[in-house]
C-alpha cells in the first residue's frame, strides 16, 4: 500500500508539473517571483524565532514588504493571464504599471515604518 | 488627673497672651529721629562711580542729603559735576536736565558766565507762557526760582503771573488732586507739584496775585488732606489709588511730593493754613517709621521731607524717643526719654510728663501717676530718678505727655497728646524651697525627701519604684515680695536611651509644685526602667535669672512590657542639623537594553535572506528570460531605458531614506520623479501594448 501511495504521489505531482509547464513564460516569472517573496519573508520568521522581536517594527516591515509584494504580484499574475475572462480588456501594460506604482507606494511606507 | 492642672495653666496662660495683645495694641516701638545710621547709609547708597553721579538728578540728591545731614565724609564730586552743570546750562537742554544742573548749581556754586542764565531765563519765560503740561510749566518755573537765587541781577519775573497761576490751578479737581494735562488721569503725586508750581508763580509774580485765588489753593490743600491716609498708630501718608499711569508713584514719592508741595506754599502766603497739628505729626512719624531705606530715591525723599517738617510755617513736629524700653530693677536703672526734633536736633523748652503707667495684666490700676521727668542739661534726657516701690517684673505700658514751657507754643510745634509706650521692667525672681520626695502611696507616706538649694550645683539621687509618687516643690518671689509665674516651668526627665518626657509645674500663688504618679506614667514612659536624669527649666522675659537646671537623678523600676503589646517606641529625633549635610547618593538604574542576538548570527541569516533572490535570478535563467522585446529603435529605446533608469532612481532614493533622508524630503523627490517615472513608463508601455496589439491583428 505504501508503494502504491508513494506511487501515486509521484504520480500527481507528475501530472502537475506536466499542467504547470504548459502556463506561458511570464506567467512562470511572475510566479517565481512570488515564490521569492514568500520565501524571504520566511527566513525572517525563522530569525524572528529565533532571537526575539526586539525591534518589531523591523521584522514587520520586513516581512510585510515581502508579503505585500508577493500580493501585488498575484494581483499582476490575475491581471495578466489571458485565460482569465474578467479581465479580457486590460492591457497587461497597463497592469504591470500598476504593478510598478504600488509596488513603489508600499516600499516607501516601509520604508518610513522601518525608519521611524 | 495630671492634666487637668496642666491644662487649666495653658488656659490661663493664653489668656494672658491675649489680654497681653490687646493692651499693646496702641504702644509701639517708636521711631527715633534721624541719627548717624542714617549718615553712614547716605554715603553707601550715594557712592559715586568714577567720581561722579550717574545723572544730575542724583547727583542734586546726593549733595542735598550730605548738606541736611551735614555729613562729614562727603566724596568731592565739584571737579566732575560742574564741567556737566555747565555744558547743561544751555538753552537747547532739556527742561528736566536744565533743572537739575540749576539745582546741582545752587549747592555747588560752579562757576558760570552771567549771560547764560540771562539766555536761559528768556527761553524759560517763552516755556512759561506757552507750557501746556503741569510737568513742563513745574520744571520751567522751577528754574526761573533757581536763576532768581543764583544769578540776582537776571530778570526772572513773570509778566503774565495771573494767568499762569489760573493755568495751573485750572488742572486742579475737586478732591484736591491735579491732573498732568487735560487728560482725566490725575494723582496725588501731581498736586505736589503744583503747588510747589504755585508757589514758584507767586514768588516770581511781579504783581501780586489775588488774595482770593491764593485761599482757593489753601482750600484745595485742606481737601487733599481729606484724602490722607493713616494707620493705628497715628502715621499718615498719601498714596496713589490709581496703579500704573503716569509712571506710578509709591506712597514715599507721593507723600514727600505732598510735603514740598504744601510747605513750598505756606512758606509764600500770608495767613495760616489750618492743617490739624497731629497729621502733620503723622507725616513725620511716617518718614521716620521707614527706618534706614535701602533704595537711594527714597533715602532722598525721607530726608528732605523731614528737613521741611523740621522748620516749617504751619507745625513742627516733636519727637519722644525711649534710648532702651527694658529697666533692671537689679541694676538700678533709670527711666530716660529724649524729644527732638525730627533731624535731631533739640527741642525747644518743655517738661515730660508721665502721665500714668499700668502693668499689662491690671490695666484699670495706675502704678505711677503724674511724675514731673527731670531735664538734665548734659545729657539732654528727660530722666525719672527712682521707680517707686509698687513697681515689680512685669510688663507695663507708660503713658507721656509734653508740655511745652512757651504757652504759644502750642500753636507752633505739634507734641502729639498722649504717647503708649511699653516698658519690660525685669528683675531677679527668688527661687527658694526647693523639695524633691519619693512617696509611697495615695496616703503620701514619704519613703525619701530631700531639700534642695536651686542657687548651688548640688545634686540629688533617688530611687523609686512604679508603685510610688515623686514630688517636687519649690517657691518663686519677685524682688517686691509677690507671687511670680513665669513663662516656662518645665519638668523634664530623660531616659538613658535619650527618650525625654516633659511635664509642666503648676503652681498655686507662690508655691510651684508638681507629683508625678508613676503607675499611671508606666505607659508614656514606655516601659523603660532605668535611670532618668532630671531637668528644671524656669524663664521669663522679665526674669533676669532665668535658668536651666539639672536635679540629679531618679533610678525608676518599671514593670516589664507585656508581649502582648509590646511597645512600639517612636523614632528619636535626629539632630535638626543632619538635615542640611549631603544626601545619600542616588544611582539612576537605567533601563536594561533588550537583548541583542550575537552579530555573527545576524549577518548569518542576512545573508541566508539573499539565498532566495539568488534561487530567482537562477529560476529566471532557467525560464529562458530574455530582452527580445526590448524595442530597437531610437525613440522608444530611450524611454525603456529611462523608465528603467527611474524605477532604479526611486530605489535608490530609498536607499538614502533609510540612511540618512527624512520622510519630507523623500517625499518632495518621490513624487518628482514619480511624475517623471509615469510620463516615460506611459511611453514605453503605451508603444508596447501598440506593437503586441499590432503583432495580434497582423
Amino acid at each position: 500500500m505504501a508503494r502504491s501511495t508513494s506511487k501515486d504521489a509521484q504520480d500527481l505531482f507528475r501530472a502537475l508539473w506536466s499542467a504547470y509547464s504548459a502556463t506561458p513564460t511570464n506567467l512562470k516569472i511572475i510566479d517565481l517571483y512570488v515564490m521569492y517573496a514568500v520565501f524571504t519573508a520566511l527566513i525572517q520568521v525563522v530569525y524572528m524565532a529565533m532571537v526575539g522581536s526586539f525591534p518589531f517594527n523591523s521584522f514587520l516591515s520586513g516581512v510585510l514588504s515581502c508579503v505585500g509584494t508577493a500580493v501585488l504580484a498575484v494581483c499582476l499574475r490575475i491581471q495578466v493571464n489571458k485565460e482569465n475572462k474578467e479581465f479580457k480588456d486590460l492591457a497587461p501594460e497597463r497592469a504591470f504599471a500598476d504593478f510598478v506604482l504600488c509596488n513603489l507606494v508600499l516600499h516607501l511606507v516601509i520604508m518610513n515604518f522601518l525608519v521611524g | 488627673m495630671l492634666l487637668l492642672p496642666r491644662m487649666s495653666s495653658k488656659l490661663a496662660r493664653s489668656l494672658l497672651l491675649l489680654l497681653f495683645a490687646f493692651s499693646i495694641c496702641d504702644a509701639v516701638a517708636l521711631p527715633g529721629p534721624i541719627s548717624d545710621r542714617h549718615r553712614s547709609a547716605a554715603l553707601e547708597l550715594f557712592a559715586p562711580q568714577h567720581g561722579s553721579f550717574a545723572s544730575l538728578e542724583e547727583s542734586y540728591e546726593a549733595l542735598r542729603i550730605f548738606e541736611i545731614l551735614a555729613v562729614r565724609e562727603k566724596p568731592d564730586v565739584r571737579a566732575t559735576t560742574c564741567p556737566k552743570v555747565l555744558e547743561n546750562l544751555v538753552s537747547s537742554t532739556p527742561l528736566k536736565d536744565l533743572f537739575y544742573a540749576l539745582k546741582v548749581n545752587g549747592i555747588l556754586k560752579c562757576k558760570v558766565n552771567g549771560d547764560i542764565f540771562k539766555d536761559i531765563a528768556s527761553r524759560l519765560k517763552a516755556t512759561v507762557k506757552d507750557a501746556k503740561t503741569l510737568i513742563d510749566l513745574y520744571y520751567s518755573i522751577g528754574s526761573l526760582l533757581l536763576i532768581k537765587d543764583q544769578a540776582s541781577d537776571v530778570d526772572v519775573l513773570l509778566a503774565d503771573a495771573d494767568g499762569t497761576f489760573h493755568s495751573i490751578k485750572a488742572l486742579s479737581q475737586s478732591d484736591g488732586k491735579w491732573r498732568y494735562t487735560d487728560k482725566p488721569e490725575s494723582s496725588t503725586y501731581a498736586a505736589g507739584l503744583a503747588l510747589e508750581a504755585l508757589a514758584g508763580v507767586i514768588t516770581l509774580a511781579s504783581s501780586e496775585i489775588d488774595q482770593s485765588r491764593v485761599n482757593l489753593v489753601k482750600n484745595d490743600i485742606l481737601k487733599l488732606f481729606d484724602s490722607i491716609e493713616k494707620y493705628d498708630d497715628g502715621t499718615f501718608y498719601f498714596d496713589e489709588k490709581l496703579v500704573g499711569g503716569h509712571e506710578h508713584q509709591g506712597s514715599i514719592s507721593t507723600t514727600s511730593s505732598v510735603v514740598r508741595g504744601v510747605f513750598a506754599f505756606a512758606a509764600v502766603t500770608s495767613g495760616k493754613i489750618n492743617l490739624p497739628g497731629d497729621k502733620i505729626l503723622g507725616l513725620a512719624k511716617f518718614f521716620l517709621g521707614i527706618g534706614i531705606p535701602g533704595d537711594a530715591k527714597d533715602l532722598f525723599n525721607q530726608i528732605e521731607s523731614l528737613a521741611l517738617l523740621e522748620s516749617n510755617r504751619i507745625s513742627i513736629p516733636l519727637i519722644l524717643s525711649l534710648p532702651a524700653s527694658v529697666y533692671s530693677l537689679s541694676n538700678k536703672d533709670q527711666l530716660k526719654v529724649r524729644v527732638n526734633t525730627v533731624l535731631g536736633s533739640a527741642a525747644p523748652p518743655l517738661t515730660v510728663k508721665l502721665v500714668r503707667a499700668f502693668s499689662t495684666v491690671a490695666k484699670d490700676s495706675a502704678v505711677i501717676q503724674n511724675k514731673d521727668l527731670k531735664y538734665d542739661q548734659n545729657s539732654g534726657h528727660h530722666v525719672l530718678d527712682v521707680l517707686p516701690d509698687k513697681v515689680d517684673v512685669g510688663i507695663y505700658v507708660f503713658v507721656f505727655e509734653m508740655v511745652l514751657h512757651d504757652a504759644d507754643g502750642e500753636k507752633v510745634y505739634a507734641t502729639g497728646g498722649q504717647i503708649h509706650v511699653p516698658i519690660y521692667v525685669t528683675g531677679i525672681v527668688k527661687v527658694s524651697n526647693a523639695e524633691i520626695a519619693v512617696l509611697d502611696n495615695d496616703l503620701g507616706s514619704i519613703e525619701t525627701q530631700k531639700t534642695l538649694d536651686l542657687a548651688g550645683n548640688d545634686i540629688v539621687s533617688l530611687s523609686a519604684n512604679h508603685l510610688q509618687k515623686f514630688r517636687f516643690s519649690f517657691q518663686l518671689t519677685t524682688p517686691r515680695g509677690h507671687a511670680f509665674k513665669p513663662h516656662q516651668a518645665f519638668l523634664k526627665l530623660k531616659h538613658e536611651t535619650k527618650y525625654e518626657h516633659i511635664f509642666v509645674v503648676g503652681n498655686a500663688g507662690k508655691k510651684f509644685e508638681i507629683v508625678l504618679d508613676f503607675l499611671g506614667l508606666v505607659e508614656k514612659f514606655y516601659y523603660l526602667s532605668g535611670r532618668y536624669d532630671i531637668e528644671l527649666t524656669v524663664g521669663d522675659a522679665v526674669m533676669e535669672n532665668s535658668f536651666l537646671r539639672p536635679l540629679g537623678h531618679l533610678e525608676l523600676d518599671l514593670p516589664e512590657a507585656p508581649t502582648s503589646k509590646a511597645p512600639r517606641l517612636p523614632p528619636l529625633a535626629v539632630d535638626p542639623y543632619t538635615r542640611y549635610g549631603p544626601k545619600a547618593e542616588i544611582t539612576h538604574l537605567f533601563r536594561t537594553p533588550e537583548k541583542r542576538p550575537p552579530t555573527q548570527l545576524s549577518l548569518i541569516f542576512l545573508s541566508l535572506t539573499l539565498l532566495p533572490l539568488i534561487g530567482f535570478l537562477v529560476g529566471l535563467l532557467r525560464l529562458g528570460v530574455n530582452l527580445r522585446n526590448f524595442p530597437s529603435s531610437a525613440a522608444p529605446a530611450t524611454y525603456a531605458i529611462l523608465f528603467h533608469l527611474g524605477i532604479a532612481a526611486v530605489l535608490v532614493l530609498y536607499v538614502l531614506f533609510w540612511l540618512k533622508l527624512d520622510l519630507f524630503t523623500t517625499l518632495k523627490t518621490t513624487a518628482l520623479l514619480g511624475v517623471f517615472l509615469l510620463f516615460v513608463g506611459h511611453r514605453i508601455l503605451s508603444h508596447l501594448a501598440t506593437t503586441s496589439a499590432k503583432l495580434k491583428s497582423a
